[in-house]
């Protein structure tokens, strides 16, 4: 089951230059839903209806894009200049491996060594103009021809599985894009009593930008989201909300910054987990923002956010436990598969 | 053994100070394929031994194979690993690094970082210290107790990767480029007579304050020494004449913990045999195996060549290849001629 997640998480797909992981879900959805289509911007559409009349229409999405970087400039002894694209804190981008552009070139963002630093360089953050990334490139010319200006960047980093855990990078949003896939994914013998549109968004990182535009495209009666989400059970000093905790089963948001959940569609998965014996638990903090926030308002549509916990998301590698990824989709596939509840 | 491969195996292998076992193991393989003796010694300081012609003098060239990292200070609440230094450390380099715990088994972990979704404003301009930072490893705390003891070492987790040009990246390129300079150096030395033996000796816990070479040089009394280790590398933001260009060969260092006569006779040989090198002046003996060999027992003539590396002490540290092989070549013939020069110049 981790492996459409493996595949996801290590494919590429920083804010607007999503092709590589769009193509991968493209793959792996084809051969279980009607039609698959895109929109100009980037979204992909997957069309699973199920043949009886009136049937409620559920919108799926999760986002295809992730935080990473853009290169802005090349200096002439071949380093080069990046902004961050999305949520970067720059602390986390000192001494780092990247790879970018389609090819996957490989750079590094260093930093001065220790030796040459006096004791009060310690004290402040390394800031994004003192970065660089070193591509091995001998001069501007070289490194331009690799990686022009514009190329998009993000963390070489190897899915790995250790016990009941799993590292990688862009778990925000591809554990979302995989757990859709994988309720598209269904075998012969079942079917939803819903229509279903799953949409992978473009664009989620900078602003909701591709989600804006699919509400009037899909006109669904629902919407549900998929989110890996931060997981705050970690050692802080005077912190006072986990937000999720790992291992605790699907996090239910009731709010954010972008939505209020849906009480009817919240009370539906509650209820289905309490009778399924799945373990969930409700988010416990109300930052950050989701696709359901530019999706609700269009038209008024009922819409909720159900996100995996993940330690260290808009880092080079999350953590995430199989469990909560499995429970997910256990609670989401027996939701909709009792949709009628709802209504 | 292809250099490249080596240069993989050698950076990739864990070591650190005073946990060097699995390094030394790799290369005393490497050396019982290019020396006639090689041997680990009770500090798992590796040496191997290549006879000369006449045996009439002793030269022992060292590079260190430790490398800097951590050990587990505390298992706290919920598993999660607090970390104590071995080596030198920036604290803004560990946020967000993949690291593997060698104790039992590999165990991965992550040094812990907040998102800027739960991040509180002004965290942003702050530097978390070594004393705040922790390593995650995902595991329920039983399970983290069943498999980390306090103790146990922490590295990077490092994968060497190839650049464009010749350079390769990777963490503990300091100093296992040193390591590389010496089998490359065993290699040429197949072909190319000398009169003296040499001792390549890869030397632990210089990291923590050159304790292997003090031990070793000890040891093996020679009559000459050479140390390999790395160099700054330029770098944007740090001036041209404090580092060495890549690409240009090794440094060759000036100044008082190196012998004038015998640097002379290496650079000269250098531009005898068109062997690209660069100079590096280093005002104070400090920061390499030199430091203690100049002094180790009766007193060692000591010479330096260092490989620059740019990002030294991060997990990117990244070199030219061809400095490497270019240094060795050098080192190669100053083995061919140190029986003369030290008539010469050390008598």
């Amino acid at each position: 089951m981790i492996q459409i997640l493996e595949k996801y998480s290590n494919a590429c797909g920083v804010s607007g230059h999503e092709d590589d992981i769009r193509s991968r879900i493209e793959e792996n959805v084809r051969d279980h839903v009607e039609s698959l289509s895109r929109d100009f911007m980037g979204n992909l559409y997957a069309f699973k209806p199920c043949g009886i009349q009136n049937a409620p229409h559920i919108l799926l999405v999760a986002h295809m894009d992730e935080v990473g970087l853009m290169i802005n400039s090349v200096e002439s002894n071949g380093m080069l200049r990046f902004v961050p694209v999305g949520g970067l804190d720059p602390r986390l981008l000192v001494s780092k491996r990247v790879i970018l552009g389609k090819e996957r070139i490989p750079g590094v963002i260093g930093a001065k060594p220790i030796h040459l630093q006096s004791r009060d360089e310690w004290k402040s953050p390394i800031p994004l103009s003192g970065l660089y990334i070193d591509i091995g490139a001998s001069d501007e010319k070289e490194a331009a021809a690799k990686v022009p200006p514009g190329t998009t960047g993000t963390f070489q980093t190897r899915f790995e599985a250790q016990e009941d855990v799993v590292f990688g990078k862009a778990f925000d949003d591809r554990a979302g894009c995989a757990l859709i896939t994988e309720l598209l994914m269904t075998e012969e013998d079942e079917e939803y009593p819903v229509d279903i549109t799953a949409v992978f968004t473009v664009q989620e990182e900078v602003g909701l930008r591709g989600a804006s535009v699919l509400a009037e495209r899909v006109h669904p009666d629902f919407t549900i989201a998929f989110e890996g989400t931060t997981a705050g059970d970690v050692p802080r000093e005077n912190f006072a909300s986990p937000s999720t905790e790992m291992r605790k089963g699907p996090a239910i948001s009731f709010m954010d910054r972008s939505a209020i959940g849906a009480p009817r569609l919240i009370s539906h998965f509650k209820a289905t987990a309490e009778k399924k014996t799945i373990p969930f638990q409700m988010k416990k903090t109300v930052s950050g923002g989701t696709d359901i926030g530019v999706i609700h308002t269009r038209g008024g549509i009922p819409s909720m956010v159900i996100s995996v916990p993940v330690r260290y998301i808009h880092a080079p590698r999350g953590i995430l436990a199989v469990d909560d990824y499995k429970n997910t989709f256990r609670l989401a596939k027996a939701a909709l598969m009792n949709f009628k509840e709802v209504l | 053994m292809k250099t490249e491969d080596m240069l993989k195996a050698l950076t990739e292998a864990p070591g650190i100070s005073g946990a060097e076992d699995d390094v030394a193991h790799l290369l005393r393989n490497y050396f019982a394929r290019l020396t006639d003796e090689a041997a680990i010694d009770k500090f798992q300081n590796v040496i191997g031994v290549k006879k000369g012609r006449t045996s009439g003098g002793k030269l022992m060239m060292a590079a260190h194979i430790d490398q800097i990292g951590f050990i587990v200070k505390t298992i706290d609440k919920g598993g999660f690993l607090r970390l104590a230094a071995v080596g030198g450390h920036d604290p803004r380099v560990l946020p967000g690094q993949s690291v593997v715990i060698t104790g039992r088994e590999q165990i991965r972990g992550i040094i812990g970082t907040t998102p800027p979704h739960l991040q509180k404003p002004g965290d942003a301009s702050k530097v978390t210290s070594l004393d705040d930072l922790y390593v995650d490893t995902g595991l329920e705390e039983e399970m983290v107790k069943k498999k980390i003891r306090i103790g146990d070492p922490i590295l990077f987790d490092n994968v060497c990767t190839r650049l464009q040009g010749g350079l390769y990246t990777a963490a503990a390129m300091d100093n296992r480029a040193g390591v590389l300079v010496l089998l490359e150096t065993l290699k040429i030395l197949e072909k190319m007579k000398h009169d003296w033996d040499i001792y390549m000796v890869g030397t632990v816990q210089e990291e923590v304050g050159t304790r292997g070479a003090a031990m070793t040089a000890y040891e093996i009394s020679p009559d000459v020494g050479v140390a390999i280790d790395v160099t700054f590398g330029d770098f944007p933001g740090i001036p041209e004449r404090d580092t060495a260009k890549l690409g240009k060969g090794g440094a060759i260092a000036v100044g008082p913990n190196f012998h004038p006569g015998l640097t002379e006779r290496l650079m000269k040989l250098a531009e005898e045999w068109e062997v690209p090198f660069q100079k590096e002046f280093i005002p104070r003996p400090g920061g390499t195996d030199a430091v203690s060999m100049q002094i180790a027992a009766r007193g060692v003539p000591m010479v330096q060549v260092s490989i620059p590396l740019r990002y030294m002490h991060t997990t990117v540290e990244t070199l030219d290849v061809k400095d490497i092989k270019r240094s060795a070549r050098l080192l190669a013939l100053f083995s061919a001629h140190i029986e003369q020069a030290h008539r010469e110049v050390v008598g």
